[in-house]
């Protein structure tokens, strides 16, 4: 699939959205990513903050158990030496609730964290340009972030369509290129 | 439209022309059911186009979902060192999901292969790397899951069937040709 460096903003769908609807496009790079803070058991949150220092990657995405989320999960749970390598920490984004989200990352053995944007419902995912209003989820939006917390690639894909990780691992190598380069 | 990052070489497994007008190249999971659906529809392909077509398999195993599906490619490979791929290849998806390694030994038995040998490096996975770097070249190229077919290095969007797969197959030939033409005295 297409996975341009710049955020894709033609992502219209066939029939019209309701109005005030329309998917939104996700934060473009060079942008600060927003701050949060949310849930990824019943007892502990994980704040962006923290994990700074480090690339990040979101991985926004509409349901746990859908058919495309879970292959687009698995691709990602079975690329976890390649973010390791690449010293990134991924974490998955949706609305579904932190039990839910134990269920579904023990029964798929996922090997990074699920955080769960449900109260109030998909608010760190708005923020981010990644809702999908008419479905009332997150959308299918991934984001590379630089060590200090910038917006270095982003993309949203449609609904239906696993992006894979093609667009994942060459942003976290143009980043290891430009660390590179500003240590040498 | 996602393209083929990493060209054919003399190390793909291939069969039909290398002097096609057309590469087909499949990554693909022993395991996955709509790979088993596709490898009828592979044949048939294979067989209308015969001297028109070079297909290529790569493996993409999906181990997460599947988890015998790396064995299976092991399988695959060793049969490959004593010159057998394809016929395990044809074998293993005529078989789905029966890869239990005393099942892989008794199909390369039926295959008439050195079945000690085979079933001693079916459990060392000696193939694992070069199976990895297929896996790896396929996440590179945009492949998110399986089949995903590439016709002359660009991606396949559409469903892995006789109909649509024909027709681009055949857009692909004619442009192949009208280029052939086009540089030809």
């Amino acid at each position: 699939m297409d996975t341009p460096q710049t955020p894709d903003t033609t992502q219209a769908p066939s029939h019209s959205p309701p109005a005030g609807k329309a998917p939104t496009a996700p934060l473009a790079v060079g942008q600060k990513a927003p701050e949060f803070e949310l849930r990824s058991t019943p007892d502990q949150r994980v704040a962006l903050s923290s994990l700074l220092g480090q690339p990040v990657v979101l991985v926004f995405y509409p349901a746990d158990w859908s058919p495309v989320c879970s292959d687009q999960l698995a691709l990602y749970n079975q690329l976890c030496d390649e973010w390791q390598k690449h010293r990134a920490r991924l974490l998955g984004i949706s609305v579904d609730n932190t039990w839910c989200h134990i269920a579904y990352a023990k029964d798929r053995r996922l090997r990074f964290p699920l955080l769960s944007d449900f109260e109030p419902k998909g608010e760190v995912a708005r923020r981010y340009g990644a809702y999908d209003a008419e479905q009332g989820t997150a959308a299918r939006a991934l984001f590379v972030l630089d060590r200090d917390g910038t917006i270095a690639w982003s993309y949203r894909s449609p609904i239906g369509v696993n992006p894979g990780a093609d667009g994942i691992l060459e942003a976290l190598e143009a980043l290891g290129t430009r660390k590179e380069r500003a240590h040498g | 439209m996602a393209r083929l990052r990493v060209p054919v070489t003399e190390r793909d497994h291939q069969r039909g022309s290398t002097r096609a007008s057309v590469t087909l190249v499949e990554y693909g999971d022993y395991q996955c059911p709509f790979c088993g659906r596709a490898f009828w529809v592979l044949r048939d392909i294979e067989d209308r186009f015969r001297n028109d077509l070079r297909f290529v398999y790569r493996h993409f195993p999906l181990t997460e979902i599947h988890p015998l599906a790396l064995i299976a490619a092991e399988a695959a490979e060793l049969a490959g060192d004593q010159g057998r791929f394809w016929d395990m290849h044809d074998t293993l998806f005529q078989n789905q999901p029966a890869f239990q390694p005393e099942e892989l030994a008794g199909y390369a038995g039926e295959l008439g292969l050195d079945v000690d040998a085979f079933s001693e490096d079916l459990v060392s996975l000696r193939h694992r790397d070069g199976i990895r770097e297929d896996f790896m070249g396929g996440v590179r190229s945009g492949v998110n899951g399986t089949p995903s077919l590439f016709i002359n290095g660009e991606l396949f969007d559409g469903p892995a069937e006789m109909i649509p797969l024909a027709r681009a197959i055949e857009t692909a030939r004619g442009r192949w040709q009208a280029g052939v033409r086009s540089v030809a005295p």
